[in-house]
């Protein structure tokens, strides 16, 4: 059950390093390996403690060797991200996401040593439309298939790993459907807007946005990789969040642009590095999406510890982001306004 | 003429009943004026719902129903249409349970869908337990900014079966309008003749849930505005699924929107039980056809019967 030997791809970004920390800190695991294309930064590497990093990137074929020499027996596929790592960065994370993926699954394929695969997917796979349902199941598809960006790597990503799963039928392989994440400590696009100041939304469009505590999605990629779980399932906190409820959460300001000056304005905050939204990351602001969790609480028997509005007051205190307008202070008027109007009685 | 219902404009009854109302509001002011006026009260819940406005501090539901918003803001401005406008009267309204799943099956018409806002507001201000009714609506009202975000907040969802399901078997009370645009875009000399039920899903809907299925027929809406013609080539431009012409409308511009003030009767029908067929009885399309005719046939009857009893379409 418990696995000897575990590889975590993505070791320098947050899901992928504290995942292999929290391994390292597992006395029944003998060895853990992170790979990543660069080293994590400093105080990720302490945390990490006696798991092995190895700077390797994983499009490149030399992947199979680390596997099989290092007798890998579960891979927990953690690299697959939406976060580009600068302006250019679009086509190298397609790169990472797609290629990545295929040459990993076809470096497992080979090592006859890989009992258990983990994949870290998105909910992005069901798209985003005014057409779909409110709420989508495991076994529900997108209505329109994602032209580009991350939703489109993340569904040829499940369909390598679908085809995988054919080939290997011994490998357990579990595909984690994760909705956005927030947390005081995890850095993605959703953290970074919902940080500045004014926030631009759709006009006209408000979604509903479900999002995952960062450690309950460390908890799921380890209950995952721990235990033998194998199939697709569904993981997001309970409740629901309205773009524009969550933006007032934050006390930030919220700007509606009318959809003709959208690029517009996205160039801007492309250009100015702030924040970096795709085109599907677009629709999800108008949509937004809502995945159902039974399957994850009743089969692969996790429930969240955070709903979606306190894993979002967690970040919004864990960041320390000040509101424009203290809810105090709005208490406090109100309280002065109903004294004022009791002296009038 | 001896069967019609006589429905005198000054009710003796009521007419005492809301003398007798207001002699009770005077002693009120003096008994509360050492504790808290109404005015002040009001205001209290004013401010309070304000800063949870501000603050984000409201709960919604996985469908994006904001019922903080729906009963403070959008619920209130149709209180004066029910009542003053339209004089709305409700029949049958014990047919809809206290608590637990139904699904309300109406006919639908009107050019704009007035008859599911004055259906869900009727339901909310008259029935015992003030339920909110979740209505499946077009995917062209989701499409559209503004109404589209609007909707949801008010408990709208999209008609499909996963969302009608999903609301069912949550105890919620449905409601769905089968026909769809071809009823409420149908023209004036059609009034109240009901269009083809989709097909069916619906009813497969409640079976598969086990929920019973609530005939409701309005008699009121057909008036509103009568269309009398439909520019295809404008509604083509515009994406709507017609651009109607009624009397007054385009003629008149935006006094055209104002909807004639006709009488209007809901009536809650007996609800059809879908529990009895036995499981898989969703998969049995004869089965499907047959209880969606039932629906259709009792909705029409009752119309029929609403519409003999009535005397002037404005008075009732």
């Amino acid at each position: 059950m418990t696995p000897k030997v575990v590889l975590v791809t993505g070791a320098s970004r947050f899901l992928g390093g504290h995942l292999a920390a929290r391994f390292a800190a597992n006395p029944d695991i003998e060895r853990v390996l992170g790979v990543d294309t660069e080293p994590p930064p400093r105080d990720l590497l302490r945390r990490m403690g006696r798991a092995e990093f190895v700077r390797a990137d994983i499009r490149n074929p030399l992947i199979a060797k680390v596997i099989s020499t290092a007798n890998v027996d579960t891979v927990v596929h953690a690299s697959v991200t939406a976060n580009p790592a600068g302006p250019t960065g679009r086509t190298v994370m397609k790169e990472m996401n797609v290629i990545g993926t295929m040459q990993l699954l076809a470096a497992c394929q080979k090592s006859p040593k890989v009992r258990k695969l983990v994949v870290k997917s998105t909910s992005a796979v069901y798209g985003s439309s005014s057409r779909d349902p409110a709420v989508f199941t495991e076994d529900m598809g997108p209505k329109d298939l994602p032209s580009s960006g991350y939703a489109k790597d993340a569904v040829e990503v499940e369909g390598y790993v679908r085809g995988f799963g054919r080939r290997r039928p011994d490998v357990n392989v579990t595909t984690l459907r994760f909705t956005n994440f927030i947390g005081p400590r995890i850095d993605t696009v959703l953290t970074r807007y919902f940080a500045l100041p004014v926030v631009p939304t759709v006009l006209g469009y408000d979604a509903r946005v479900q999002l995952l505590h960062s450690e309950d999605a460390l908890a799921v990629l380890e209950r995952a990789t721990l235990h033998d779980l194998p199939g697709v399932f569904n993981v997001g906190g309970d409740g629901v969040l309205l773009l524009s409820q969550a933006i007032r959460r934050a006390g930030r300001l919220n700007l509606p642009v009318p959809s003709m000056a959208v690029p517009t304005v996205g160039g801007f905050f492309r250009s100015a590095r702030l924040v970096d939204f795709s085109p599907d990351q677009m629709r999800f602001l108008n949509w937004g999406r809502v995945i159902d969790t039974t399957l994850l609480k009743k089969d692969f028997g996790f429930t969240p510890r955070w709903t979606t509005q306190q894993a979002f007051d967690d970040y919004v205190s864990g960041r320390g982001l000040k509101p424009l307008i203290d809810p105090e202070t709005i208490e406090a008027a109100e309280r002065g306004i109903l004294d004022a109007a009791a002296r009038f009685r | 003429m001896a069967g019609a219902r006589v429905i005198p404009l000054h009710d003796p009854e009521r007419d005492a009943a809301r003398r007798s109302r207001h002699v009770e509001v005077v002693p009120e002011p003096a008994q509360q004026q050492s504790e808290t006026p109404d005015w002040e009260r009001r205001l209290a819940d004013l401010l309070s719902f304000a800063r949870r406005r501000i603050v984000g501090d409201y709960q919604i539901d996985e469908f994006g129903f904001d019922r903080d918003l729906t009963e403070n803001v959008l619920m209130p401005p149709l209180k004066p249409l029910y009542e003053k406008w339209f004089r709305v009267e409700t029949i049958g309204l014990s047919n809809i349970p206290m608590a637990g799943g139904a699904l309300i099956v109406a006919n639908h018409s009107g050019t704009l869908p007035l008859d599911a806002l004055m259906t869900s507001y009727g339901i909310a201000a008259e029935h015992p337990a003030q339920r909110h009714m979740r209505m499946l609506g077009a995917d062209l009202v989701f499409r559209t900014p503004l109404l589209g975000a609007l909707a949801r907040k008010s408990g709208q969802t999209l008609a499909c079966n996963p969302d009608a399901e999903r609301l069912l078997s949550s105890g919620e009370l449905v409601g769905v309008w089968p026909e769809g645009f071809k009823g409420i875009g149908k023209p004036f000399k059609d009034r109240y003749k009901l269009q083809r039920f989709g097909r069916g899903g619906f009813v497969s809907a409640a079976l598969k849930t086990g929920m019973p299925i609530i005939p409701c027929s309005i008699v009121g809406a057909e008036e509103i505005y009568p269309m009398i013609g439909d520019i295809k080539a404008l509604a083509r431009l515009f994406g709507f699924p017609y651009f109607p012409v009624t009397p007054f409308f385009p003629l008149f511009g935006p006094l055209g929107a104002i909807p004639l003030p006709s009488k209007w009767y809901i009536e809650f029908g007996e609800p059809i039980r879908t529990d009895v067929f036995g499981e898989n009885a969703a998969d049995d399309p004869m089965l499907v056809f047959n209880l969606t005719d039932q629906v259709r046939e009792t909705i029409q009857q009752t119309l029929y019967r609403l519409l003999t009893q009535r005397r002037n379409v404005f008075l009732g």
